[in-house]
């Protein structure tokens, strides 16, 4: 198991290596604008420019821009500065880190709990009134685009231009260093948004599941030892069922956590999704680096993860 | 002696988007205590039907269940959910064909057998487990207390049932019904695993239920036998009077199209001709008229009772032939006859 997880993170340095170069190519070859035009202002004068360019290192050729971003990476794990303020990149991530790490896992708490009981009961209660009004509301979920759900969302609920007003709105957000309160209210409305989609996959996927091994021959086994039926359902059944769901939200938190570009923009949270789409409006390419290699990073690494605690969770998996 | 169990005209329909499955129609047998009845018929007879309806397990919302199942008195078809959940794993315990895919593949096995102590019994975990690494040892399972921690994985299959049976009957049931329990095994631990059962039933005195496709098992190790066809007992008789002096031509059937080591060796075997019917629409008359060589107008119309044998009333049969012609065309089947020229013989020589 140790050499299985020491193989898989060498692994993870080659891909993320690879996944910095095709970064770096894709924003030379593709057209976008020249940062230091835009480093200099409404009306530069060409001397200025150069010289921007010339500080910025823009003005030596492609592969000695990347061995140079590469040797302080590597050497000093130094991701640059920004192109366009000259912030640290690294401590920028660093800052917008949190906001998004909140959003997505207090979501997953969300979609997790409700898509799993909503998901339980609608495999149990196969075909009854509340199975098919919770699926029907799942494919409204499922279909429902984020940013639509959360207009509607501060449209009816927030707490300056909702028409409940209950939950603080866009552009609310708090670290939870600042204030644990203000924090956890001020992401309600996000994680509940971000989440609906989630749950409303999960409990889909997880009704499915469950259906299908409640009809296995241990769970008539089970059965035939007199269990109780609950036990029987959430001892047996849905430990055999949750199995697809664990990989499933290993990978969709791994994604998340690299930025939720369109939660963060309708709220306005300042999370690593916004921190990317302004450095690409700015064509800040260090700054593109970071975020790409920071997703890159939670998404390999939660694969492991799931790999990992699928042998935890199947005695029959085995790794060498 | 009342029976331990005495199932009386025991119904399993199921409604279905094709129509209504008589899956069970109109069963009925009883076991003794301490006694082996075996139950044999083909695939879709009823067999496990009938037997999961017994333990409370065929309870849907589109089955249709009727008549009665008494257990020691308690009517099981009526009885609460609850009752029967009590019931199960205590009184009444059940093993199954495939011990595979019948054991959790997540859990040890061990742990399966402590938490079938706990469902029944108050008693801590450590109790529990000492109980349950007796039982597996009493099943045959060597180092026990080492293999209690194994996965079922990690058992080969005779010791996967063997681990079943022990499951089963860590309560120490009254009632044992085994489904199919040797199908999914090799010959040789078949074998094995039949003589363990034979011998658990004699030593905790309990009454066991074997079911089966196949007339070489049951052979071994019931003392009664009952045959079902499409959803009915058609014959029940002592072990002995079955293989001795079978009434009902599916019963032949099934003997004549297995190889005995008492025949020469080149007589061919018979296979019953046609399929077994849908059970959806179920032929009218007697259930088996479709398939059965000595078939007359009548049993086309006329839906046989199971009613005792003339000379014995312990040995009942569903079958409209005169007994009498039914005693003089095994006579020919045994002596070698194929069923055909017995037919022509005996049926058409105008005894029927």
């Amino acid at each position: 198991m140790t050499t299985y997880i020491v193989r898989r993170l060498l692994w993870v340095i080659v891909l993320l290596f690879l996944v910095s170069a095709i970064t770096f190519v894709i924003f030379f070859a593709l057209p976008s604008a020249d940062p230091a035009q835009l480093r200099a202002g409404r009306q530069p004068n060409p001397q200025l420019v150069e010289a921007i360019r010339h500080k910025l290192g823009l003005d030596k050729s492609l592969p000695v821009q990347y061995y140079r971003y590469m040797k302080g990476l590597v050497l000093h794990f130094d991701f640059g500065y920004s192109y366009q303020n000259n912030i640290s990149v690294k401590q920028q991530i660093f800052d917008r880190l949190p906001a998004t790490a909140s959003l997505a896992v207090g979501a997953a708490v969300v979609w997790l709990v409700i898509g799993i009981s909503v998901g339980t009961i609608s495999a149990i209660k196969r075909r009854s009134l509340f199975d098919r009004v919770a699926m029907g509301g799942a494919l409204v979920g499922i279909s429902a685009p984020v940013y639509w759900l959360g207009l509607l969302s501060l449209y009816l609920f927030a707490n300056d231009i909702g028409k409940i007003k209950i939950f603080p709105g866009s552009g609310s957000y708090v670290p939870l260093s600042e204030d644990p309160t203000k924090w956890f209210t001020s992401l309600i409305l996000p994680w509940f948004v971000l989440a609906a989609s989630f749950a409303a996959f999960y409990a889909r996927l997880l009704r499915g599941n469950l259906i299908e091994v409640m009809s296995e021959d241990y769970i008539r086994t089970a059965r035939a030892k007199g269990l109780r039926e609950r036990r029987v359902v959430l001892r047996h059944g849905i430990r055999s069922a949750i199995t697809p769901i664990v990989t499933a939200a290993g990978l969709d938190i791994g994604i998340l956590l690299g930025g939720a570009i369109l939660t963060e923009s309708v709220f306005n949270i300042p999370g690593i999704g916004r921190l990317a789409y302004d450095s690409i409006q700015q064509s800040d390419l260090p700054m593109i680096q970071g975020t790409v290699l920071l997703g890159a990073f939670f998404i390999v690494m939660m694969n492991l993860v799931v790999d990992v605690a699928y042998a935890f969770i199947d005695p029959r998996v085995r790794y060498s | 002696m009342s029976p331990l169990l005495e199932v009386d005209d025991l119904r399993v329909h199921f409604e279905t988007e094709d129509g209504l499955v008589k899956a069970v129609d109109g069963v009925s047998f009883s076991v003794e205590k301490g006694k082996v009845l075996g139950i044999v018929g083909e695939s879709g007879s009823g067999k496990s039907v009938s037997m999961l309806t017994v333990m409370g397990l065929s309870r849907s919302r589109n089955a249709r269940i009727s008549g009665a199942a008494r257990f020691d008195g308690q009517d099981l078809i009526q009885a609460s959910a609850e009752d029967l959940r009590d019931l199960r794993g205590n009184d009444v315990a059940m093993i199954f064909q495939d011990p595979l895919s019948s054991l959790h593949p997540f859990y040890k096995v061990g742990r399966q057998l402590v938490e079938a102590i706990q469902a029944h019994k108050y008693v801590n975990k450590s109790e529990a487990k000492e109980r349950a690494i007796e039982f597996l040892g009493m099943v045959g399972i060597p180092d026990p207390r080492r293999r209690f921690d194994n996965y079922p994985h990690e058992f080969s299959g005779g010791m996967r049932q063997r681990a079943m049976i022990a499951m089963a009957l860590v309560n120490e049931p009254r009632l044992l019904i085994a489904d199919e329990p040797t199908t999914a095994l090799d010959v040789t631990v078949q074998a094995q695993i039949l003589d363990l059962i034979a011998r658990l039933q004699t030593e905790l005195e309990m009454a066991v239920i074997l079911i089966t496709h196949d007339l070489g098992v049951v052979a071994e190790v019931t003392d009664h036998i009952g045959v079902m066809y499409a959803g009915r007992i058609v014959e029940h008789a002592d072990k002995r009077d079955i293989f001795r002096a079978p009434e009902h031509p599916y019963t032949w059937g099934l003997l004549q199209s297995i190889p005995r080591l008492d025949r020469p060796r080149d007589e061919p075997l018979v296979p019953i001709p046609g399929r077994p019917p849908s059970l959806i629409t179920l032929p009218t008359g007697c259930n088996f008229h479709p398939r059965c060589p000595y078939v007359r107008p009548r049993h086309r119309e006329v839906d046989p009772r199971l009613e005792p044998v003339p000379e014995d009333p312990a040995h009942r049969v569903a079958c409209l032939l005169p007994s009498e012609t039914r005693k003089r065309l095994w006579q020919e089947l045994s002596a070698g006859k194929a069923p055909e020229e017995a037919r022509a013989e005996i049926v058409e020589g105008g005894l029927a």
